[in-house]
């Protein structure tokens, strides 16, 4: 599976060959240096570690600089690990860029932390209708209404939907085309919406559902 | 040049004229009919200017027979051909939503002399 770690920068509007307006996200993805690769003979797995943006000088901390070191490349702010199919096509210290990965036309998969929504009821959090707007309802508009029987079972199930503290959570969003890679600044544009706020680091992985 | 403005900036066209609000515009759209291009033209008065970058729009207004239309272009659109100011409108608001209430003499616009 090919990925690379990216920041969101933020979104804008561009104009496809037949004159429509899309709507893309800008994240300037990479480059990455890969870190360690795990092999199923020693690792049990194949897999790479791959590593985005740059630590100031003396911030790693000993297993951190150790790990690094061993590497040989510059300690760096994210570290992820990645599974691929062939870890032999990948070497420590090697530095991946954006136009290796991706190519226009193709469908990413992006991961990101969303944004925090603080306190939220159950109509935002969990898309409930609430209640009726008039015919006599009464401060219960947005109320979730029963949440459970009365002396049987006496009690509320565990993991009943209720209101609660929304988002700053890991989302993944599927199949979104990659509408253009700009190689020399390292920008991936994606058509569509990307978890998390614009400086928030995501994750883009090639397209788990247009794969074989 | 942040990122951001240079993915912009390659879809953002330097033929558009600058015009604003209170300005009579005439712009040609390209349209599509069965394969054939041709060109039509929106003649009216410019009401709203909106966005910035790729994104920025204008709105334009016009009498079709007794009945107010209103037509919103995005300024760097490729259907869009040219864009001709025709009269330049001397007005001190950037939105000119109060002329929809308006006919006849009251939503005329002084012309702007310099």
């Amino acid at each position: 599976m090919k990925a690379i770690l990216g920041q969101k920068l933020g979104m804008t509007q561009i104009f496809d060959d037949e004159a429509r307006a899309i709507s893309v996200t800008v994240v300037k993805a990479g480059p990455v240096r890969v870190v360690q690769v795990k092999t199923i003979e020693r690792d049990g797995y194949n897999a790479i570690q791959i590593s985005f943006g740059e630590m100031k000088p003396g911030k790693a901390n000993k297993p951190e600089a150790g790990h690094y070191a061993k590497a040989g490349v510059a300690p760096g702010t994210h570290l992820v690990e990645v599974k691929v199919e062939d870890p032999s096509e990948y070497q420590v210290g090697q530095e991946i860029k954006v136009a290796e990965v991706f190519k226009p036309g193709t469908r990413a998969d992006v991961s990101g932390v969303s944004k925090g929504k603080g306190f939220s009821g159950v109509m935002k959090r969990h898309n409930f209708k609430g209640l009726p707007a008039s015919h006599g309802t009464q401060k219960k508009h947005r109320a979730p209404g029963s949440i459970g029987a009365c002396a049987t079972p006496a009690r509320v199930f565990k993991g009943m939907r209720m209101a609660g503290r929304m988002g700053g959570e890991k989302v993944t969003t599927l199949s979104l085309e990659v509408v253009g890679v700009d190689e020399e600044r390292g920008l991936l544009l994606l058509g569509g919406s990307v978890p998390g706020p614009k400086g928030s680091i995501v994750l883009v992985r090639e397209a788990v559902k247009a794969r074989g | 040049m942040n990122d951001l403005q240079a993915v912009e900036s390659a879809h953002v066209r330097d033929d558009i004229p600058e015009f604003r609000a209170g300005d009579n515009v005439k712009v040609n759209v390209r349209v599509m009919e069965g394969g054939r291009e041709r060109i039509q033209a929106f003649e009216g008065m410019v009401i709203a200017r909106n966005g910035t970058g790729t994104r920025a729009s204008f709105t334009v207004r016009k009498l079709s027979f007794g009945v107010g239309v209103e037509r919103v272009f995005p300024v760097h659109a490729p259907i869009i051909k040219s864009i001709e100011v025709l009269r330049r409108g001397d007005v001190r608001r950037s939105k000119l939503y109060f002329l929809r209430d308006r006919v006849g003499r009251s939503a005329r616009i002084k012309e702007l002399r310099d």
